[in-house]
């Protein structure tokens, strides 16, 4: 038996080919003739086409075709929502809408042509007329009655409205010895993977097959969705999520018309074709996140104990609803890791004229924990006490699990905490920062006029989600073990992780275990990579396949032996009776008997033929991840330029399968998370026009922004599945939004200055600052007790 | 449309071909050569994510011509590794965890086999600047940092 992998510190086996260039991402797969497509994209946020001709760009040498929505009659059927709810007024997505778009960026046309140069070409060439239509540029303006209308003729903006509660909230609110309220803004972000989203394809006219490559988070989902438009059987479609793409976050997961045009196109003229989207495209079609309004009410005793919350939130589900996953996590993790009596948290998703939004990393958590972490700092305040006590007063403790919070979470369950220790998560975070001595050191930092803040954010991130993920194990006829996924990675480094996970499941090197993932022709069944849900997942389904396949291997070695299975086990590539290297068979020589075996001839007695195996894993509910955040921050009033001076990081996702790549997505997902504290502004206007379209506008963190930060793990595996994993792939992105607007406002205190709104931008800061003076100017003459967010002391 | 012609040095190996005057290096290389290494992130400059060393500067190849580099020397990231083994650089990242999509990787290794040829990094904030040209949305730099100063050091331990 060989040593555990599971937790060893393992450098990556993907590494060695994207070190030297050999990465196989869709623009680099050889399709030989391929022809190139490029989409014709609305100008407008809402308008109606009134006359489209393209003769001009058919004329153009090189272009194969052009259709419109027009032509496309047979597939514009509506590409259905990821997560629906009854009461959802769900507007048709088509691929390519025919008549009225909804937003800048939206699909109208498709060119194909023998380059991308000569299709982009042709776009110029085509001739659109449009009646413009007003714009709906905000859930504000969405929401305001007699309003424009994002979708004309329709009877409101709103999506759905929707309510969670426990206790009674608003009589706990009512009677609470303290309340405190205020409203809280976050812009939306995208994913930016550095690979934009790419889709090819192949018709085989002999078998009526169609073969995709998709930059998808989730192939057989995309399958899914394609044989139901297509009306085709799901076994002639085959989609391939290539071995290396470019990042996901959450977009690609999501299903779009390009995916739905460019296979029947390929179809239709009979030839190869691939669209690789640019990254202007990527700013103004690829799915987005994060924004929403929160106007949250806390009420809370003398100590700062929490008696309720109560938060309505206005959800910007963008011009149609890809699902409505990301408002609902949002309204689930509101309460986060704390105790609270009663809730009452109320949905308002509704229609714009922007880009449509769904998961980006993080998924609607960054928000709630936002929203909840700010209210902890200004119950501090406005009792006089630390931060950090308030918190503690409040947290689950470690010996109260499974904890029932009392709403529902996405997946239709009970909100129920699994495991966890939050407040071991807080104690390691403040131990790590020094806390005691950060607040001295403010206080020193103070008196010489210096604006240093301490910020701290407490979460809980549901994740490792349902229905299933599954795994097949195979001996190949070369005597190697393949592991095969449904899921598909985008950089996770699921072909070391599941070799790990199947190297303890069979007692075998990793050495003698491949790994392939994200082919729909490989595997029947798969879900996909989102969620933060593949290691708990389909790692117990890899588990499983591998203790099945282990038995098998060992089954069918001692019938060759001539023993009994518990007399064998692994030696290198062999199965050995009793450690005798001269009494065993190899990997190969099992091949060669079970699968292989000779033609027309008997097998020996008591081999069970083909050493495959697989298992599908359910879990009950979803598990939860924690963890906690403090930022030591020093902002200049006069710039609003932050520094953070340190920054410490309490992760908790139960089992971890490899450390360094837990490190790996913890810090990566940080730096995420640290654009949306800091940076990361999808500016739309009031008529819906994008203002941020290029890396020159929209500001990614580079490794200038990004401190160094110090990381601990505790780990409290879930009992959910049998490896005790939780998700790592989004904790680390959720809670700096938090983290740094405590921060920042806990440094700007002596300023009297609010921070309401993420990113807490330069720009914002100097306004609040400047707010704050005002707001001391008239506090001179009027009472400052109308200030319902408390004065902070 | 292919009417300039152009003779390049790629990776050791010279080329004479004839291209589209507007045919941007970074299409040429992946296109025409085929080293697809070199990835395409932003075609704006921002991202760094084509980033090729030509004559022995780094050089974003989507915003340059491949006419631009008739009679250049060019490197790419198929050329990094001698005879199979790794570069000191490669290793590093490797070994740091400084890459997992490796969209942005092939870009970040030659801006930083630019920079360290010049022997000016000595600390983790003279890497940071080095790596500040380039963006990676997947590792948050930590691992990217610690294998430009592993290099940077073993260098100047030798
Ligand atoms: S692709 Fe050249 S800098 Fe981004
Ligand atoms: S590793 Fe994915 S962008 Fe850097």
């Amino acid at each position: 038996m060989s040593e555990t992998m599971i937790g060893a510190r393992l450098a990556r086996r993907e590494d060695e080919r994207l070190l030297t260039g050999r990465g196989r991402y869709l623009d680099d797969l050889d399709l030989p003739d391929a022809l190139a497509a490029a989409f014709l994209r609305s100008p407008h946020a809402h308008a109606r086409i009134t006359a489209f001709d393209a003769t001009e760009a058919l004329a153009l040498p090189g272009v194969v075709a052009v259709f419109s929505g027009a032509d496309l009659a047979e597939i514009q059927k509506p590409l259905a929502p990821k997560v629906l709810h009854p009461e959802l007024r769900d507007y048709p997505r088509l691929p390519m809408p025919p008549e009225e778009l909804h937003y800048v960026g939206e699909p109208l046309a498709v060119v194909i042509a023998e380059s991308r140069y000569v299709a982009e070409d042709a776009l110029e060439l085509i001739e659109v007329d449009y009646e413009v239509l007003p714009a709906v540029g905000s859930t504000a303006i969405a929401l305001r009655p007699g309003g424009p209308l994002a979708h004309s003729g329709d009877e409101s903006n709103v999506a759905v409205l929707l309510s969670q509660k426990a206790g009674d909230a608003e009589e706990a609110l009512r009677t609470a010895p303290h309340t405190l309220s205020e409203e809280f803004f976050l812009m939306r972000g995208g994913g930016h993977s550095m690979e934009p989203r790419a889709v090819a394809a192949r018709f085989e006219p002999a078998t009526g097959q169609l073969t995709i490559w998709d930059t998808t988070q989730s192939p057989h989902y995309a399958r899914q969705q394609l044989s139901m438009i297509y009306e085709m059987a799901e076994d002639d479609l085959r989609v391939i999520a290539p071995s290396d793409v470019g990042g996901g976050f959450g977009p690609k997961a999501q299903f779009y018309g390009e995916e739905v045009v460019i296979p029947w196109v390929a179809k239709k003229l009979r030839r190869a074709v691939k669209w690789v989207e640019d990254r202007q495209e990527n700013f103004v079609s690829a799915m987005m996140e994060r924004s929403q309004t929160h106007r949250i009410e806390v009420g809370f005793d003398d100590d700062g104990r929490l008696l309720a919350v109560k938060d309505v939130i206005e959800h910007d589900q963008g011009a149609y609803c890809a699902g409505l996953q990301v408002p609902s996590i949002t309204t689930s993790t509101v309460p986060g890791p704390y105790k609270v009596p009663n809730i009452a948290i109320e949905l308002r998703a509704c229609y714009t004229n922007m880009v449509p939004t769904s998961s980006v990393r993080g998924a609607g958590r960054p928000q709630a924990v936002f929203v909840m972490e700010r209210m902890m700092d200004r119950i501090a305040a406005h009792l006089g006490l630390d931060p950090a006590e308030v918190r503690r007063r409040n947290l689950i403790q470690a010996d109260e699990f499974p904890y029932q919070v009392g709403i529902t979470f996405r997946d239709g369950s009970p909100l129920t905490y699994d495991s966890g220790d939050f407040p071991a998560l807080l104690e390691g975070t403040l131990e790590r920062i020094g806390y005691d001595e950060a607040r001295r050191e403010q206080a020193r930092s103070r008196a010489e006029g210096r604006y240093v803040g301490i910020g701290l954010a407490v979460y809980v991130e549901g994740c490792g989600l349902g229905p299933y993920e599954g795994a097949k194990i195979r001996l190949t006829n070369r005597g190697r073990i393949l592991v095969t996924l449904a899921a598909a990675g985008q950089g996770q480094g699921y072909e070391t992780v599941y070799a790990q996970i199947a190297a303890d499941g069979l007692g075998l090197g990793m050495e003698h275990i491949d790994v392939t993932t994200g082919d729909t022709a490989r595997i029947p069944f798969g879900q996909g990579t989102f969620a933060s849900r593949i290691t708990a997942t389909c790692g117990p389904a890899v588990f499983d396949a591998a203790k099945q396949m282990r038995a098998r291997l060992l089954d069918t070695a001692a019938v060759l032996l001539g023993c009994d299975p518990s007399e064998v086990d692994f030696a290198d590539d062999c199965v050995c009776l009793g450690g005798d290297r001269e009494k065993s068979v190899s990997l190969q020589q099992l091949a060669q008997v079970a699968n292989i075996g000779k033609h027309g001839i008997t097998l020996p007695r008591g081999v069970k033929a083909g050493l495959e195996t697989a298992s599908y894993f359910s879990p009950e509910r979803a598990a939860y991840a924690s963890g906690a955040h403090a930022a030591m921050v020093e902002v200049d009033p006069e710039t609003g330029g932050i520094t953070i001076l340190k920054y410490v990081i309490g992760h908790d996702c139960g089992t971890v399968i490899n450390p360094l790549l837990v490190d790996g997505q913890v810090l990566g997902g940080f730096a995420h998370g640290l654009g949306n504290a800091m940076y990361e502004e999808a500016v739309y206007d009031d008529e819906a026009t994008p203002q941020a379209t290029s890396y020159l506008d929209y500001a990614l963190v580079s490794s200038a922004e990004v401190p160094p930060v110090e990381l601990f793990h505790i780990q409290t595996p879930s009992p959910l599945n049998p490896l005790g994993a939780k998700g790592a792939g989004e904790g680390g992105t959720v809670p700096p939004p938090a983290a740094i607007a405590n921060a920042v406002e806990d440094a700007l205190r002596p300023l009297g200055v609010r921070v309401t709104r993420a990113p807490v931008t330069p720009a914002r800061i100097a306004d609040a600052v400047a707010a704050a003076h005002g707001s001391e100017a008239s506090a001179s003459s009027t009472s400052p007790g109308a200030d319902a967010g408390g004065k902070a002391p | 449309m292919a009417d300039h012609t152009l003779s390049v040095t790629v990776n050791g190996e010279s080329y004479d071909e004839a291209v589209d005057a507007r045919m941007t290096l970074a299409d040429f290389l992946r296109e025409r050569l085929r080293l697809t290494g070199t990835h395409v992130g932003c075609e704006h400059g921002v991202c760094g994510a084509c980033t090729v060393i030509v004559d022995g500067v780094a050089a974003r190849s989507c915003l340059m011509l491949a006419v631009q580099t008739d009679g250049a020397v060019v490197e790419t990231v198929e050329g990094l590794a001698v005879d199979g083994e790794l570069s000191p650089l490669q290793q590093a990242f490797k070994r740091n965890h400084a890459l997992q999509c490796g969209f942005c990787t092939p870009g970040f290794l030659m801006s930083v086999t630019a920079a360290l040829r010049e022997d000016n990094v000595r600390d983790e904030d003279d890497a940071r600047e080095v790596l500040s040209g380039n963006i990676c949305r997947c590792t948050g730099y930590s691992g990217l940092v610690r294998s430009v100063v592993d290099v940077a050091k073993g260098r100047s331990d030798e």
